[in-house]
């Protein structure tokens, strides 16, 4: 009886998940490739010149890694051709991540206001 | 008569029982869950060291202390290294992603061919990053050790902070081991599969699953390398 569940389950899944073409994770691969190339250049041409200030850079790199972070967990994690229910339960336990980062931010910036140099 | 073929369709959604809501199988869904547990794990060290640089008025410049390619090149090459490993990393993602989708038509040799190009991908990253670790050792960086102050200052741009230097140091090591040791048991778990694969323990079983759920596994530690080498290496 589950035996036959699972079998069924699994024939299921074999019929969604033929969506990642092989053209499509070279796409996925050169999208990946060029944002790491974009980060070299801000990191290597743009920031030395001192155009922009280095809390600009900072921002880009970061969004420019979660970018590749969704190219990541969407295509080659291939989240999303899953259920949305899973996609949901995954992704908003990162709720807690943000909470923690928005905490330790602020417990950093108040040790970098009462801290001296060396300490 | 009525409503009871109503409850008849009740029954019939994805979460009345009897089936996978999700339509996931058990393994990849586990796996999912561990990879959660994992990211909090990685994230929590992430944020640590966010939190220390934020709160430190100086900090080794990155460009500073990542700028040799060991062996070739002693120093002026920021990022180049770094790079190299990245892109190693990340094809060795695509050539998983490749097993997989190899394994989707069950060609038995395309998967052998992938995971072990896959493994590779693993050892050379293992081995790039044993070089940078050995090239920062010899600079006097490790596990409660920095430089002597006449060597730190080069890796500071404005003032030196021992401190800071102390912190970068263990964190550096902790996170980037914690990764390595990731990418190791990846390996590790790779060339089980690939065995598995070769012994044609899959091609008897009728279906590839195996090989997706290391590929989860691999995708991620890819994943995790993407914001150790951002918050590292760029930042």
């Amino acid at each position: 009886m589950s035996e036959h569940h699972i079998q069924n389950t699994e024939e299921h899944e074999h019929e969604e998940h033929a969506g990642l073409s092989k053209s499509k994770i070279w796409q996925v691969f050169f999208i990946l490739l060029g944002i790491t190339v974009v980060e070299f250049i801000i990191a290597l041409v743009i920031l030395p010149k001192g155009l922009v200030p280095h809390t600009a850079g900072n921002i880009a790199y970061v969004l420019l890694t979660l970018l590749k972070a969704y190219y990541i967990v969407a295509f080659f994690m291939h989240l999303k051709f899953e259920k949305t229910g899973l996609q949901l339960s995954l992704g908003l336990a990162f709720i807690f991540i943000f909470y923690f980062i928005v905490l330790m931010l602020i417990e950093g910036g108040y040790l970098h206001m009462h801290m001296n140099l060396n300490s | 008569m009525d409503s009871l073929s109503q409850l008849d369709q009740v029954k019939t959604t994805p979460w009345s029982g009897g089936r996978s809501p999700w339509s996931i199988e058990y393994g990849k869904l586990m796996m999912w869950f561990f990879l959660l547990s994992d990211a909090f794990t990685f994230s929590s060290l992430l944020v640590y060291y966010g939190a220390q640089r934020f709160s430190k008025f100086t900090w080794p410049d990155p460009d500073l202390v990542f700028q040799s390619i060991p062996g070739i090149k002693e120093s002026g090459a920021p990022l180049v290294f770094v790079g190299i490993m990245t892109f190693i990393l990340i094809m060795s993602s695509v050539t998983m992603v490749l097993a997989v989708e190899a394994g989707h038509r069950r060609a038995k040799s395309q998967v052998i061919g992938w995971m072990i190009a896959t493994i590779i991908g693993g050892f050379m990253f293992l081995g790039c990053q044993a070089l940078e670790w050995g090239h920062l050792h010899g600079e006097g960086f490790w596990w409660g050790s920095i430089p002597e102050p006449e060597k730190l200052k080069e890796f500071f741009v404005g003032p030196v902070s021992n401190v800071a230097a102390q912190q970068f140091a263990n964190l550096f090591f902790t996170i980037t081991g914690f990764h390595g040791f990731h990418v190791f048991s990846g390996v590790v778990i790779n060339i089980i599969i690939l065995c598995m694969t070769i012994n044609g323990t899959f091609e008897r079983r009728g279906h590839y699953l195996m090989v997706e759920k290391v590929g989860l596994y691999w995708h991620f530690v890819d994943l995790v390398w993407v914001f150790v080498f951002t918050f590292f290496y760029l930042v």
